[in-house]
């Protein structure tokens, strides 16, 4: 081989190369958007995201479940914000509603987002929400106390052995940040 | 050169069997403190049998691997006047060694998944306790009816550590009672009950860590992790928050008093007793002295760590000492310990008006302020 | 992409460009050069010097934990150290050096004239000063250097000061030139070996190179995308990490992982490397198993995609991804015992002699199982979460990386610095680093297994009293550890200075493990102009 032709190698093996570091970059921002699905899909998220249409399930009377519920204000955001219960016995299949309430404590509105977390994380999958606070950003007057419904089902297909949820929301101050577009 | 070799061979079978020998000493101090504590939870005690599992194959293969190159270097060098064999292969020999490892490792596989089920199995507890990490501070909210339902505090530094871990501060950590691992506000819970510990944190990632325990596990913003403990004996174990989460990462630490139901019951009674006197006693008066005594506890454990112990300030963090608000308007102070401002956390939550008024009245008198103004809790309520 | 047929005219590749026979003169000459040998030299140099000022961060780290209490620094600052000092370490100190060997040795050992794209290679160089430079600026920076520790985990390190931006670009950067050096190398690799030499001929040491070559290809990428998205999370509003705007702080500890696993293979492949091509020579025999040490290399090279969430059993992962984690990282155990086999059975019935580059690859085969074993330990997740994120960690990380990498970098300046400067080191002085060297390392390293399990934390400034036997002991360890790397300097420099004449073998019978050992000592500026004889390369075992 002359030079010529081991210079022509060269370049085409360079290339090569270079192309796989590209995808590589483009992976990791690739995975990004994806990760939620792809977690969503294993069920590992501990995350719902979307209301899921109103369906019909056969409730299962048989089975209890405790679903925990747990309120977290994340920094400093002067919000006082609890749940109507701190517990509630459910069966799988059947709707309910559990009222939030979140009270501006300081003089100023407020935006808030609402993110909300389960465990088992993997029992995400099953827990169908119709209608959630956390679906969109919520804004809060000063001194004002709002309620925030959630209303949701456990998909009775949920394995049998399933004794205890927890639910947790955290509210996130975006006040002062331009709304987010990325999922 | 023999004798260095021997030498080196020596101080590895001492090391080892230090190692070997202070396993299952548990928990001590000093020079004592050597191994994983077999802890008092189920976990912490399968943990611990799993590790010394593991410790025990990895000093079997270590002293049969460590034996053969030792035989090797004593035997097979030039100085002896040896021929060197020729061999660079053997199939058997490479298929032993390749299959025979993997063969342990199943072996392994089998207690470190039952081990790990146990982990996760956090079903069927009597109580639930929220555990939320703040830089640099631990929240502990109780949430089950009955069993403190509603009680609700921070856990920081206590204040002697806090004094005595400032850089310069000329106090001696050994004199200080259980140095960097104490608090003001200890978690307390019952014993002999399977509690299950949600984690969340409210700023960066921690991890919140009792070795006694068995596990860590991390507390990361917007999610909920969980785990559970099940402790067998009343006593008091002290962890570390276990997750770099900033400059006083290494000065959060975590403190369990373990008590009986019946102790934890009577606590509980007088948690919820002290927690209304913060709020329904605000008519009281306080004199001065107990309002500045009072004052300095509450300054140590959650103002020292960034205006200094003595008001000084802190690189961005501005001095109290002659400082324009705690020398100014009354209602502005309050207002900023309430509120908070830019990286000034806002107190409305964690302290309570008692404590309020009299960090207030602390920092308006102490480091020669000298306003001569004391706040009463009453005064808080009207400015909240 | 066969082997390059040398035509008798001996032009190779782009090293005909330059054939003026010898370096130009003064400064200039190391800016501007082509020469494998001088870009090597200059790698090897920054490595050394970065090797020492990431030490003395260490020292500040070791000097500030000598006692319970704070004495010299403020913890923000000691944070400032933990994340400078690995981040140099790794990317200044390890790599660089690394970098530095495979420019040196691979030309001369496959018998291409240089590497295969030298002006690339003199722009992968040149980018690593100015990196470094920018990393230690951000050390006066308002807010000081990041201090989230080498994982720069958010949302921690968003709260970095005006340091973030810079230590993002410091990371393109250095990803930028890691890249090159390593698209330099698998071209080199596969392009310009001399007739004869295939690639189940190469050394062992150019074979550990590709694959970590390959490993830097796919990983350096990730971790480049996963520090922008920190810098636009900051900056543009993003939320890949951040809760509230719908990201997870969890996936970028996934993408940080699945850079960070292969890279720590990055740092230990060209060792294993290293190590079996001095274990051959001071044995006198061949290698052991060479094809399954080939095998053992690229098994350890892919397990490493697939086992990085184990750095993360405690943040919650599902079950099964805990199981899955700890299956597929035990079986990393498997290879690596085979490494560890095969350089027991080169040893067996050979003849050994110690001369340094030996004491040093012996030393590692004993220490780095050390870490070997801790790993193991890891490995199984429940025991992790106790293990986790405490001293038995750092322990275990060190010595796979100090008496690991280091001590493989060690050798192979030992082995190879009478073929590149011309000059026998001095033996006495060798010998006294290496004991001063393995002592003091242990008691470093040792006492942090027992303060781990025992219960301390890392990344902590200060500890609570019944950790400060272990502690002062591992800082005693530290400092007669770094002193102790002032006699390798000298060293260096004496040997380069001058010396007993060295001969082109260097060490009895190494002609048979190398290619490099029939060139004369120091080579010239241009070696394997014209491909080395056939017998040559047939004679290598």
């Amino acid at each position: 081989m002359d030079i010529k032709e081991l210079q022509k190698a060269n370049a085409r093996l360079v290339w090569r190369i270079v192309a796989i570091a590209l995808l590589m970059f483009g992976l990791g921002f690739a995975i990004a958007p994806y990760y939620d699905a792809v977690c969503n899909y294993f069920g590992i998220s501990g995350r719902v995201k979307e209301a899921s249409t109103e369906q019909v399930y056969q409730v299962d009377q048989s089975r209890n479940i405790t679903l925990e519920f747990v309120t977290v204000v994340n920094g400093q955001m002067p919000l006082r914000f609890r749940a109507e219960t701190g517990k509630l016995q459910i069966h799988p299949g059947q709707y309910y509603t559990v009222n939030f309430y979140a009270e501006n404590t300081s003089d100023k509105k407020l935006t808030g987002r609402a993110i909300p977390s389960i465990s088992p994380a993997w029992s995400s999958s099953y827990l169908k929400k119709a209608e959630c606070f956390c679906f969109s950003e919520q804004e809060f007057e000063p001194h004002k106390e709002r309620k925030l419904p959630v209303r949701f089902v456990v998909d009775p297909t949920i394995q049998a052995d399933t004794k205890e949820m927890t639910l947790s929301y955290t509210f996130f101050d975006i006040t002062e940040k331009t709304p987010t577009i990325k999922n | 050169m023999k004798k260095t070799l021997q030498l080196l061979a020596g101080l590895w079978s001492v090391l080892w069997g230090v190692a070997i020998a202070e396993t299952g000493s548990g928990t001590g101090v000093g020079w004592g403190a050597l191994n994983m504590p077999a802890g008092v939870t189920p976990l912490s005690h399968d943990i611990h049998d799993l590790h010394m599992k593991i410790l025990g194959i990895c000093v079997v293969i270590g002293v049969v691997v460590y034996g053969i190159l030792i035989y090797s270097l004593i035997h097979h060098r030039k100085s002896k006047g040896v021929e060197p064999a020729k061999f660079h292969e053997n199939t058997k020999w490479e298929i032993a060694w390749t299959i025979f490892p993997f063969l342990i490792l199943i072996w392994m596989a089998f207690p470190a998944t039952q081990a790990m089920i146990k982990v996760y199995d956090t079903e069927n507890s009597v109580m639930t306790i929220k555990v939320t990490g703040y830089q640099w501070k631990w929240r502990y909210e109780y949430l089950t009816d009955g069993l403190g339902k509603g009680i609700d505090f921070f856990s920081s530094l206590d204040a002697k550590s806090n004094e005595a871990r400032q850089l310069g501060s000329k106090i001696d950590p050994t004199t200080v009672e259980h140095y960097l691992l104490n608090v003001d506000n200890p978690l307390v819970i019952p014993a002999n009950k399977k509690i299950r510990v949600l984690l969340t944190a409210v700023d960066v990632l921690h991890a919140w860590w009792v070795p006694e325990f068995g596990w860590k596990k991390d507390a990361i913003p917007g999610f909920v992790t969980d785990g559970w403990i099940n402790v067998e004996k009343p006593g008091i174990y002290r962890g570390q928050c276990a997750e770099l989460c900033g400059r006083d990462h290494g000065f959060m630490p975590i403190v369990v008093v373990v008590k009986t139901e019946e102790d934890f019951k009577k606590w509980v009674d007088g948690q919820k007793a002290k927690q209304d006197a913060g709020k329904l006693d605000p008519g009281k008066m306080l004199t001065m002295d107990e309002l500045m005594s009072k004052g300095k506890e509450v300054y140590a454990s959650n103002c020292a760590a960034c205006h200094g112990a003595e008001g000084e300030g802190m690189g961005a963090f501005p001095a109290i000492k002659g400082s324009k608000v705690a020398t100014g308007p009354l209602s502005d102070h309050v207002k900023l310990v309430l509120n908070g401002k830019a990286t000034m956390p806002a107190f409305k939550e964690q302290l309570n008006d008692v404590e309020t008024a009299a960090v207030v009245t602390y920092q308006r008198n102490g480091f020669g302020n000298n306003k001569g103004d004391s706040i009463q809790p009453a005064d808080i309520q009207a400015l909240k | 992409m066969s082997a390059t047929t040398h035509d008798e005219t001996h032009a190779h590749g782009d090293a005909h460009e330059h054939h003026d026979h010898g370096p130009a003169k003064g400064f200039m000459r190391w800016v501007t050069t082509t020469n494998h040998k001088d870009i090597g030299t200059l790698y090897l140099i920054t490595g050394l010097i970065m090797f020492f000022v990431g030490g003395a961060m260490a020292l500040v780290i070791r000097a500030e934990l000598f006692e319970p209490g704070l004495q010299y620094v403020d913890p923000h600052f000691f944070n400032q150290m933990t994340t400078l000092h690995a981040l140099i370490m790794v990317f200044g100190a390890v790599m660089p050096a690394f970098a530095g060997l495979a420019n040196w040795m691979i030309p001369m050992m496959i018998g291409a004239p240089d590497m295969a794209l030298p002006r690339m290679n003199n722009w992968s160089f040149w980018l690593l000063p100015f990196s470094f430079v920018m990393l230690a600026s951000t050390l006066f920076m308002d807010g000081g250097a990041a201090a989230a520790g080498w994982t720069l985990y958010p949302p921690l390190v968003l709260q970095t000061g005006n340091a973030l931006p810079f230590t993002v670009f410091t990371v393109h950067m250095l990803g930028m030139s890691s890249i090159m050096a390593a698209i330099n190398i698998i071209v080199t690799v596969f392009n310009m070996r001399a007739p004869g030499m295939t690639m189940m001929k190469l050394p062992l040491f150019v074979w550990t190179w590709v694959i970590t070559a390959f490993l830097l290809i796919a990983v350096m990428p990730v971790f480049a995308g996963a520090v922008t998205m920190l810098l636009t999370d900051k900056f543009f509003g993003t939320s890949f990490f951040n809760a509230a705007g719908g990201g997870d702080p969890v996936l970028y500890q996934h993408l940080f992982w699945f850079f960070g696993h292969p890279e720590v293979y990055i740092l230990i492949l060209p060792s294993f490397g290293i190590i079996s091509s001095i274990i051959p020579t001071f044995s006198r025999k061949p290698l052991f198993g060479y094809s399954s040490m080939v095998y053992a290399t690229a098994a350890i090279g892919f397990l490493s995609f697939i086992v990085w969430a184990h750095h993360q059993y405690t943040v919650g992962m599902p079950i099964a991804g805990e199981l899955y984690f700890t299956y597929a990282t035990m079986l990393i155990a498997v290879p690596t015992g085979v490494k560890v086999f095969n350089w027991l059975a080169t040893m067996w019935r050979g003849a050994m002699t110690f001369e340094t580059p030996m004491l040093f690859a012996i030393a590692f085969v004993v220490l780095f199982t050390m870490g070997g074993f801790t790993g193991v330990m890891m490995s199984i997740s429940p025991a992790d979460l106790q293990y986790h994120d405490t001293y038995f960690i750092v322990a275990h990380f060190h010595y796979v990386l100090v008496p690991g990498a280091v001590f493989a970098l060690f050798a192979a300046t030992y082995y190879w610095l009478p073929k590149w400067t011309g000059h026998m080191y001095d033996e006495r002085l060798g010998q006294l680093h290496f004991w001063l060297t393995t002592i003091s390392v242990n008691i470093c390293f040792f006492p942090q297994h027992f303060v781990g399990l025992a219960g301390m934390p890392r990344r902590i400034p200060d500890y609570a009293v019944q950790f400060a036997e272990f502690n002062a002991l591992s800082s005693v360890g530290a400092f007669v550890f770094g002193f102790s790397q002032l006699i390798f300097a000298y060293v260096i420099y004496k040997a380069i200075k001058g010396g007993v004449k060295a001969s082109s073998e260097v060490w009895e019978g190494a002609e048979a493990h190398g290619l490099e050992w029939h060139l004369p000592s120091p080579p010239p500026y241009h070696t394997w102009t014209e491909a080395p004889a056939q017998e040559i390369i047939s004679d290598l075992h």
